[in-house]
C-alpha cells in the first residue's frame, strides 16, 4: 500500500489538479475579485512549473510516474508520464503561465473574467490530461473535456460572430470525437486496454485483423484530425479567430491543435508503432493528408488580410509538419516532427501575442493596415519578427531546427518528394509574412492609427501585454541557437526517438 | 438475511404524508424532516444490501405464497439510492420553489405518496404488489403533475392518468395469467416454476407492453412529452428521472430474473432494441425542434429511456459471464445517470423559468447568463445526457458501443452516435444562450437554496457516477475484469 501512495504515484495526479482545483475555485469568486483571482491563476501556475521539473527530471533519469484511479472494473483512468508527454506536458505549462499573465493583462477591464479564467484552467488540465494520458480510454476522456471547457472561451464575447464560430468549432469537434470514440471503443473491443507503450502494442495482431486496424486508424485519423486541423477537417479553425487573443494563443500553440497533432503523435508510435503503421501502409495515408495540409494552408494564407486569419491559416499548415514527420519512418524524421511540437507551439504564441498587442494598442486588425507598426511598437515588432523567420525557417531560429530534421530524416528514408513539399511551403511562409515584416519596419506609419489606445508607463504598450511575446520569442531564439544543449526541445525530441526506435 | 428495515423506506413517506396533512402549518419543516429520514432509510438499506447481502422481509405473519414480501438485492438497492437522493434533493428545492404558495399544502401529501410507491416499487417481491405500487405511483404521479391547474396540465396529466391505467390494466392481465399457471406471485418462486410455454409468452408480451407504456418507450411516448413538461419543475425532475425508471426497472427485473432464456431470446431483445432506436432518433429530433425549454428536457427523457433499452439486445446476445455482467451494470448506470442529471436538468430548468417567466429557448439569453450556478447545472446535466466524458453515461455507453462491437451488432452504432450528436446539438442551443453581450452577474450563487440541490444533482450524475462508477458493479455483486 506504501508503494502505491508513493510520491511517483502521485506527481501526474498532483500536475493536473494543480490547474483544476484553482479553476474549480475562480468559478466562485465574485467578479470584482482581481486579486484574489490572479493570485490563484499565478499560484496553480507556478506550482505547477514546479512539479513539472520535477516530473523532468525523474522522467529522465527512467522513473516511472502513473496514477491509476479504477473508474469501473476494466475501465482505468490512467496518467502516465513517459518522454513524450513531458514534452508536451512542459509545452503546455510553461505557455500556461506565459498565457495567464498575458490574459489578466488583456482582459482588464472587460466582463466576465471569473467564468473566462476558470474555463481557462479547465482547458489546461484538460491539455495536460491528453499528455498525461497512459491509455485509449483516458486520451478519449481529456480530448472531450478539452472541446467542452473550450467552447464557453471561443464564444466568450457574446457576439453574434463568436457564437456562430463556437458552433462551427462546436459541430467539428463533436463530430470528430464521435469518429475518435468509435475507433477506441473498437480498438478496445479487439485488444483489450489499450495502453500507449513505446514501439506499440499492435504489431503481434494476426493478419486476418488487418483490414479492421486500417479502419480503426481511419476512425482515429477523422476524430484527431479535426482538431489537429487536417484538411478538410480544418474549417473551424479560421471561424474560431473570433476569440480573444489569450485564446487564440492557446487554441493554436498549446491546446486544441496541439492536442490533435499530440494524438496523431501517439497513436502512430505508441498504439501502432511506427514500423507496423508503415507496414499497414498507414504512414502514406498521413503523409499524404498532412503533405497536402501544408501547401493548401499556406496558399489560403496568402490570400487572407486579417492578420489573426492568416496566422490561423499558417497554423494549420504548420501544425501538419508534426504530422508529416510523424509519417516517415526514420528516427530522424521522427525527432524533426516530435521537436517541432514545441518549436511550432511558442513561435505561434508569439506571433498570437504580438497580434493582440497591435489589435488592442492600435486597432490594428489586418495586414493592410500594418505599415510602420514597427517604429510605433519596436518591441512587440522584434518579437513579431523573430516568430515570423523561425516560421520561415531562417536560423538560428528554432524553426530551421525543426525543418532541417524533417529534410534530413525525409532524405534518411529515401522519401525525396518530402523535400519538394518542404521548399514549397517554405517559399510560401515567406510569401505572407515577409511582406507583413517589410510594411511594419520600412513603411511610414499613417497620421492616425484606426484605434490608438494609451496606457502611459516607460513602454509601448501595457507590461503585461508586452512581456510575454518578448519572453517567447527569447525562447524561440534559444531553443534554435541552444538546440545542442541538454533538455532542449531537440535534445529530448531525441531521447523520445531513441526510445520509440529502440533494438 | 431477513430485515425490518426494508419497511422504513415505504412507511417513512406514508407516515410524513400523514403528518403534513395533519399539521398543514409545519408543512415545510416536516416535509424536510420525513425526507432526510426517507432518504436515510433508503440509504441505509442499500448499504446492508451491499456491505451484507440480500434482503428480504415477509409482512402479516403469513408465508410467503400469502404474505406481502419485500426484498432487496443489488439491483433494487442501486435504484432505491436513485431514488432516495434525487427525492432529497427535489425535496429541498420544493421548500424554496412552493414557499408562499398555496400549491404547497397539495405538493408535500402528494409528493410523500409517491415517494412511498416509488420505493414499494423498488422493494415489493411479488408481481401483485408491484401492480398496487404502480397503481398508487401512477395516480399521485398525475395529481402532482396537474398541480399547476392549467388547461394544457390538467389535460395533459388526464391523458397520463387513463394510460397508466391502461399500462397497469395490461400487466395485470399478464399477471393473471401467470398465477392462473403457475399458482404463485412471489418472483423467485415463480421463476423456479416457470417453463418456455405459449402461457407464458402471451404473459410476458402483455406484462412488457403495459410496463413499455408506462415508461414511455416509443412509439408509446406520445404522452409523457406534454404532461412533464407542464408539470411544476419539482415535479418535473421526479417524474422524469424517476416514475419512467419504474416501469424499466420492472422490465429489466423481469427480464433478467423471471422468463426462462427460451421466452427472453434475440427477437423479443431486437423488437425492444429497435423501439429504443426509435425512441433515440424521434426523442432526440424532437428535444431539437422544442421550443421551450421543459419540453426539450422531456422530449430528452423519451430519447434517454431509449438508450436503455438498447442495452437488451446487448444483453441477450453476450454469454454469461463477464461482458454480461458489465452490460448490465452499464444499463444500470445509464439509468442512474440520467436519474440524477434529468433531475437537475428540470429544476434548473425551472429556476430559469421561474426568473424569466417564461420558458421559451429562443428567449432565455439574458437570464441564462445572469444565473451562472444554474446554466452550470444544465451544462453538467446536459453533458451526461449527450454522454460526455466524464459522466456516468460515457462510461456506459463505452461499455455499450464495446458490446456491439463484440456482439458483432455494429448497427446499434449508427443510432448510438446519431443519438449523441443530435443530444450535442439540442443541449448548445439552450447554452449557447448563455453566451451574449448582457451585464456580467456577479457572483457565482445568486440563490443557493434552490440552485445548490440542482447543482448538486447534476454533478454527482458527472463526476460521482463518471469517475467512481464501480459500486454499481460491487452492488450489483459483479467482480468485474481485472483492469
Amino acid at each position: 500500500m506504501s508503494q502505491l501512495l508513493s510520491w511517483t504515484a502521485l506527481l501526474p495526479g498532483a500536475i493536473l489538479l494543480s490547474s483544476l482545483i484553482p479553476g474549480a475555485l475562480i468559478f466562485l469568486l465574485k467578479e470584482e475579485s482581481h486579486i484574489l483571482r490572479s493570485l490563484l491563476n499565478m499560484a496553480g501556475a507556478i506550482i505547477k512549473l514546479i512539479l513539472v521539473a520535477v516530473l523532468i527530471w525523474g522522467v529522465y533519469l527512467g522513473g516511472v510516474f502513473e496514477t491509476r484511479i479504477t473508474i469501473a472494473p476494466g475501465l482505468d483512468l490512467v496518467l502516465h508520464a513517459d518522454a513524450l508527454s513531458v514534452l508536451f506536458v512542459t509545452l503546455s505549462t510553461v505557455l500556461w503561465l506565459v498565457t495567464t499573465i498575458y490574459a489578466i493583462g488583456y482582459l482588464e477591464h472587460s466582463p466576465n473574467r471569473s467564468r473566462f479564467f476558470g474555463f481557462f484552467s479547465l482547458c489546461v488540465s484538460a491539455t495536460v490530461g491528453i499528455a498525461l494520458a497512459g491509455n485509449l480510454l483516458t486520451f478519449v476522456i481529456f480530448y472531450e473535456i478539452l472541446t467542452l471547457a473550450t467552447y464557453p472561451l471561443v464564444a466568450h464575447r457574446g457576439t453574434p460572430d463568436a457564437t456562430r464560430g463556437a458552433k462551427i468549432y462546436l459541430a467539428y469537434t463533436m463530430a470528430g470525437g464521435v469518429a475518435l470514440l468509435i475507433g477506441a471503443v473498437w480498438l478496445r473491443s479487439l485488444t483489450g486496454p489499450v495502453d500507449f507503450v513505446e514501439r506499440g502494442v499492435l504489431s503481434a495482431m494476426p493478419a486476418s485483423l488487418h483490414p479492421q486496424l486500417i479502419a480503426i486508424f481511419l476512425f482515429l485519423l477523422v476524430g484527431l484530425g479535426v482538431k489537429a486541423a487536417l484538411f478538410p477537417l480544418h474549417g473551424w479553425l479560421p471561424q474560431s479567430m473570433v476569440a480573444p487573443a489569450p485564446v487564440s494563443s492557446l487554441l493554436h500553440a498549446v491546446a486544441v491543435v496541439k492536442a490533435g497533432a499530440f494524438g496523431i503523435v501517439r497513436v502512430v508510435y505508441d498504439v501502432y508503432g511506427v514500423e507496423f503503421a508503415s507496414e499497414l501502409g498507414l504512414l502514406t495515408i498521413l503523409g499524404v493528408m498532412a503533405s497536402i495540409t501544408i501547401v493548401y494552408g499556406s496558399v489560403m494564407a496568402l490570400t487572407q488580410d486579417g492578420l489573426k486569419k492568416r496566422l490561423a491559416y499558417s497554423t494549420v499548415s504548420q501544425v501538419s509538419y508534426i504530422a508529416l514527420g510523424a509519417s516517415i519512418l526514420g528516427p530522424i524524421a521522427t525527432i524533426g516532427g516530435m521537436v517541432h511540437l514545441v518549436h511550432q507551439g511558442i513561435m505561434k504564441i508569439t506571433l498570437f501575442f504580438c497580434a493582440g498587442n497591435y489589435a488592442e494598442t492600435l486597432g490594428v486588425h489586418k495586414v493592410s493596415q500594418m505599415d510602420g507598426v514597427g517604429r510605433r511598437m519596436p518591441w512587440t515588432t522584434m518579437a513579431f519578427t523573430v516568430g515570423a523567420l523561425g516560421m520561415i525557417g531562417i536560423p538560428p531560429i528554432a524553426g530551421f531546427v525543426s525543418k532541417w530534421y524533417l529534410g534530413l530524416g525525409a532524405v534518411d528514408a529515401g522519401q525525396y518528394w518530402v523535400l519538394v513539399i518542404l521548399a514549397a511551403s517554405t517559399l510560401l511562409n515567406a510569401g505572407y509574412f515577409l511582406p507583413i515584416l517589410y510594411k511594419a519596419w520600412f513603411r511610414d506609419p499613417p497620421d492616425e492609427w484606426p484605434k490608438e489606445h494609451l496606457f502611459g508607463g516607460r513602454f509601448e504598450t501595457m507590461g503585461a501585454l508586452l512581456w510575454p511575446p518578448v519572453i517567447t520569442a527569447a525562447l524561440c531564439l534559444i531553443a534554435g541557437l541552444l538546440a545542442a544543449a541538454p533538455f532542449s526541445p531537440l535534445e529530448w525530441a531525441t531521447l523520445i526517438a531513441r526510445r520509440e526506435y529502440a533494438p | 438475511m431477513i430485515s425490518n428495515s426494508l419497511v422504513l423506506p415505504i412507511a417513512l413517506p406514508l407516515l410524513g404524508a400523514l403528518l403534513v396533512v395533519a399539521l398543514p402549518r409545519k408543512m415545510p419543516i416536516l416535509g424536510a424532516l420525513a425526507a432526510l429520514a426517507t432518504t436515510g432509510s433508503g440509504l441505509w438499506v442499500t448499504a446492508q444490501t451491499w456491505l451484507q447481502a440480500d434482503l428480504g422481509v415477509v409482512l402479516g405473519g403469513w408465508g410467503l405464497p400469502l404474505g406481502i414480501g419485500l426484498a432487496a438485492d443489488g439491483l433494487s438497492a442501486a435504484f432505491l439510492a436513485m431514488s432516495s437522493l434525487v427525492g432529497l434533493g427535489t425535496s429541498i428545492y420544493a421548500i424554496g420553489y412552493f414557499a408562499g404558495s398555496e400549491r404547497c399544502n397539495h405538493f408535500w401529501p402528494l409528493w410523500f405518496l409517491l415517494w412511498a410507491s416509488l420505493n414499494g416499487v423498488f422493494l415489493a417481491a411479488d408481481l401483485f404488489n408491484l401492480y398496487v405500487m404502480l397503481e398508487l405511483l401512477g395516480l399521485s404521479a398525475a395529481a402532482l403533475g396537474a398541480l399547476t391547474g392549467s388547461r394544457a396540465a390538467v389535460e395533459a396529466n388526464l391523458r397520463y392518468l387513463l394510460v397508466g391505467l391502461l399500462g397497469s390494466i395490461t400487466y395485470l392481465l399478464g399477471v393473471a395469467l401467470l398465477y392462473a399457471g403457475y399458482g404463485t406471485l412471489d418472483i423467485g418462486l415463480l421463476s423456479e416454476r416457470i417453463q418456455p410455454s405459449p402461457l407464458a409468452a402471451g404473459a410476458l408480451v402483455l406484462m412488457v407492453v403495459g410496463l413499455a407504456l408506462k415508461a414511455a418507450l416509443f412509439p408509446m411516448h406520445f404522452w409523457l412529452p406534454p404532461a412533464h413538461a407542464n408539470a411544476p419543475a419539482p415535479v418535473s425532475a421526479v417524474l422524469s428521472a424517476l416514475v419512467v425508471k419504474t416501469a424499466f426497472y420492472l422490465i429489466l427485473r423481469l427480464w433478467l430474473d423471471l422468463f426462462p432464456a427460451e421466452l427472453s431470446n434475440a427477437a423479443a431483445a431486437f423488437v425492444l432494441g429497435v423501439l429504443g432506436a426509435g425512441a433515440v432518433l424521434w426523442g432526440s429530433w424532437r428535444a431539437l425542434r422544442a421550443e421551450r425549454l421543459k419540453l426539450l428536457a422531456a422530449y430528452s427523457t423519451v430519447a434517454q429511456i431509449g438508450y436503455l433499452f438498447l442495452f437488451f439486445p446487448l444483453i441477450q446476445a453476450t454469454p454469461a459471464g463477464i461482458a454480461r455482467d458489465d452490460l448490465i451494470a452499464a444499463c444500470v448506470l445509464m439509468a442512474l445517470t440520467h436519474g440524477f442529471a434529468k433531475a437537475g436538468f428540470f429544476l434548473a430548468a425551472g429556476l430559469v423559468q421561474q426568473k424569466a417567466g417564461h420558458d421559451r429557448i429562443d428567449a432565455l439569453g439574458g437570464t441564462a447568463q445572469s444565473m451562472p450556478a444554474t446554466t452550470f447545472s444544465i451544462a453538467l446535466a446536459g453533458s451526461a445526457l449527450i454522454g460526455l466524458p466524464p459522466s456516468g453515461s460515457f462510461i456506459a455507453k463505452w461499455v455499450m458501443m464495446r458490446g456491439a462491437f463484440e456482439a458483432g451488432q455494429w448497427w446499434w452504432l449508427i443510432i448510438i452516435s446519431t443519438g449523441t450528436l443530435l443530444a450535442a446539438a439540442y443541449i448548445f442551443r439552450v447554452l449557447s444562450r448563455a453566451f451574449g453581450q448582457e451585464p456580467t452577474p456577479q457572483c457565482f450563487l445568486t440563490d443557493a437554496r434552490a440552485e445548490i440541490p440542482a447543482l448538486l444533482l447534476a454533478f454527482a450524475s458527472v463526476a460521482l457516477l463518471g469517475l467512481a462508477a464501480g459500486p454499481v458493479w460491487s452492488l450489483l455483486g459483479f467482480q468485474g475484469a481485472p483492469a
